[in-house]
């Protein structure tokens, strides 16, 4: 369970927010929503434990993520608006070296089948220089397949999404709901997760 | 009784107090610079060896120091703003680094001219000269890394980082430089050290304090100014009687 | 889906840096061939007199060494940081030393181990005795890791900034003259005929100390620098 209390946040001299208040239990899903420059972004990489509140507190299952450091990272998954991915690598070494990051070791066949599962068939072994912009972005999503990760924070995961795959990217996102996991994201574009209850967080 | 050292720690507090307390550096440093320089140039006896040549170190002597000093200080600033999360500490860090750059680059620049007349030449490849030079370039690095920051937090806790690993190394940068100078037999600038007479000594030690006595004051003085620019949009700034004009 | 072990990672993070500098053979190559620009520029400018130029030899394939290694640094962290991969790295699960560790591992190996090999190569245009080339080769062997380490400081730090390389090499410069004095120092030993041990062992005591402290105070720096 993630709780959180009285959080301020500033970048350079400007406060971005301040003395935001939520709890989030297992199985549920909550989206930030702001105008551009609100500052939802560092609110999610705060989140992550990247930026430093000024002010307040974020916990994790009864303790602070800073002092549970790589613990909390186990159970964390972030997706930027970077893909996290290298250019010269193919798709599946890309898969192989991100779960090995965050300690999975995943086998050749698992990462295939993750690939093809996202629209990548046939697309696998290429480097992903020579894959466009929506393409990339699902080699990037692969990884919610293969990750154990309980806490989900995606910024803006349907970027350069055709439709087929943001129905994909709903249903992985229920069926993480359906396991007890949690999802924390922003998005441009709406998405629908189905029969859940979606929890808003304004930042004004 | 004790004093509430973070009430001080703000910088709100910390501007009134420092400017309060500069007249009291400023003016002492003042007088000690005139009768020190007085005693160096005209009380001090005629050296045995190296004739009126050697008054220069009354101002090297001091400032090399001072610079080292300072160093360390400053370094010891920014361990405190990383540990403790002050922004104060970070500010008094980079109100010192001009100050020490300044009197590094004197210490070269005495050492020089003092050189001239002795070795015939404008600079010596000494241990301490040399030394003094990587010294320079450290704080040189510092005041680098801060200005080429735009995001201020950043800045101070980068080149705070900056300036605790400097310090760890400078005196293994220290050693090696001695341990080259002595390698290649160079030459050392010396004063007849153990036998200074009683004169030069007290006109050093007047000096020192001199110096530091400046230093302090034009640091509190550049703090002030550091708070003011990094509080700007704070409201207590513009209640102020001196932005208020 | 087992779980990797901290060695795992390790050898994880260099089989992948190296495999990413392999395909990107041109950041390597320039590295090694501005090494060989310089060395070469110096009789060029200095006039071809061999006595001298064995004199200087020492002193100017380590700075040359040390030009060289500060150009490279630049791509330690870069490429990653800019593509979203670092952020991903610091939040894995094990150790970001560790993670940095292997980073300066592969570095080295790509760019610090191919100077190793050629130096003695260069050292011939200088005229330098077998003895001498031997010499200079395990205190650019002990050195060169030392440069990449204390270099991975300065480059965390610098990381996204606009000034760069410059900015890094005029950090992480002075920082490197006790490797430059004791690295040259052994070289003019073993061509002077005298005992060249202690300089080379200051230069091991070196490393030493850069392996033990430089990844912990790299990760600290590139926490700051994302934040």
């Amino acid at each position: 369970m993630l709780e959180v209390s009285n959080l301020a946040c500033s970048r350079g001299d400007h406060r971005l927010f301040s003395g935001l208040n939520f709890n989030l239990h297992p199985g549920q899903i909550m989206q930030v929503q702001g105008a551009n420059g609100s500052g939802k972004t560092s609110l999610l990489r705060t989140l992550c434990g990247f930026l430093m509140p000024d002010v307040g507190d974020i916990v994790w299952n009864g303790q602070k993520i800073s002092e549970l450091a790589e613990e909390y990272h186990d159970e964390v998954l972030y997706l930027g608006h970077l893909n996290a991915i290298k250019d010269e690598l193919s798709g599946l070494e890309n898969l192989c070296i991100s779960a090995g990051i965050a300690g999975i070791e995943l086998g050749e066949k698992e990462a295939l089948t993750a690939l093809r599962r996202m629209g990548l068939r046939g697309r696998e072994m290429l480097p992903t220089k020579v894959l466009s912009q929506g393409q990339r972005r699902r080699v990037a999503l692969a990884r919610l397949l293969v990750s154990d990760a309980k806490l989900w924070i995606l910024d803006e995961p349907l970027t350069a999404l055709d439709v087929a795959a943001v129905a994909l990217i709903q249903e992985l996102i229920v069926a993480h709901l359906a396991r007890q996991g949690m999802v924390v994201f922003t998005t441009h574009q709406p998405l629908h997760v189905a029969g859940m209850e979606m929890r808003i967080l304004a930042l004004s | 009784m004790s004093i509430n050292w973070f009430k001080y720690s703000a910088p709100t507090t910390f501007y009134g107090l420092a400017g309060k307390m500069i007249p009291w550096f400023a003016f002492p440093a003042a007088i000690l610079f005139v009768v020190g320089l007085y005693m160096g140039f005209f009380v001090a006896p005629v050296d045995a060896q190296q004739g009126e040549f050697y008054r220069i170190m009354f101002i090297h002597v001091p400032t090399s120091i001072l610079s080292m000093v300072f160093y360390l200080v400053m370094a010891g600033y920014a361990a405190l703003g990383l540990i403790f999360n002050t922004r104060l500490s970070a500010m008094m860090a980079s109100a010192i680094a001009p100050t020490g750059a300044l009197f590094a680059l004197i210490s070269l620049w005495t050492g020089a001219l003092w050189g001239k007349p002795m070795w015939g030449t404008w600079w010596i490849w000494d241990a301490r000269l040399t030394s003094q030079l990587i010294l320079l370039f450290l704080y040189l690095g510092f005041i680098a890394l801060h200005a080429s920051i735009d995001e201020p937090r950043r800045a101070d806790r980068a080149a705070a980082l900056l300036a605790i690993v400097g310090s760890v190394n400078v005196p293994i940068i220290y050693f090696s430089v001695k341990w080259w100078n002595t390698l290649h037999q160079g030459s050392t600038i010396k004063f007849s050290g153990t036998s200074m007479q009683i004169t030069m000594q007290h006109t050093l030690l007047t000096m020192t304090i001199a110096c530091w006595l400046y230093a302090i004051a034009v640091v509190l003085a550049r703090v002030r100014s550091i708070i003011l620019e990094r509080e700007r949009k704070t409201d207590w700034i513009n209640g102020l009687p001196e932005v208020q004009q | 889906m087992k779980k990797s072990g901290m060695l795992d990672l390790l050898v994880l993070v260099i089989r992948r840096d190296l495999v990413l500098a392999m395909r990107r053979r041109a950041d390597v190559l320039t590295t090694l061939i501005f090494f060989v620009m310089v060395v070469s520029l110096f009789p060029i400018g200095v006039g071809p007199e061999m006595d001298m130029l064995r004199k200087m030899a020492a002193g100017v394939l380590w700075v040359a060494a040390l030009l060289a290694s500060m150009l490279s640094l630049g791509r330690l962290f870069s490429a990653d940081y800019l593509d979203g991969t670092l952020e991903q790295m610091m939040l894995a699960p094990q150790s970001l030393s560790m993670l940095v560790l292997g980073k300066m591992a592969a570095h080295w190996m790509s760019s610090g181990l191919p100077l190793v090999l050629m130096a003695p190569v260069l050292g011939l245009q200088y005229d330098m005795s077998m003895r001498s080339l031997g010499v200079l080769m395990v205190s650019l062997l002990l050195g060169t890791p030392v440069l990449s380490m204390m270099g991975a400081i300065g480059a965390a730090l610098t990381l996204g900034l606009r000034g760069g390389g410059v900015l890094l090499s005029l950090l992480v410069l002075p920082l490197c003259i006790p490797v430059l004095i004791f690295g040259t120092g052994a070289v003019e030993a073993a061509s002077s005929g005298l005992n060249f041990a202690s300089h080379l062992s200051l230069l091991g005591a070196l490393l030493v100390l850069a392996m033990v402290f430089t990844p912990w105070v790299t990760a600290q720096a590139l926490r700051i620098s994302m934040e």
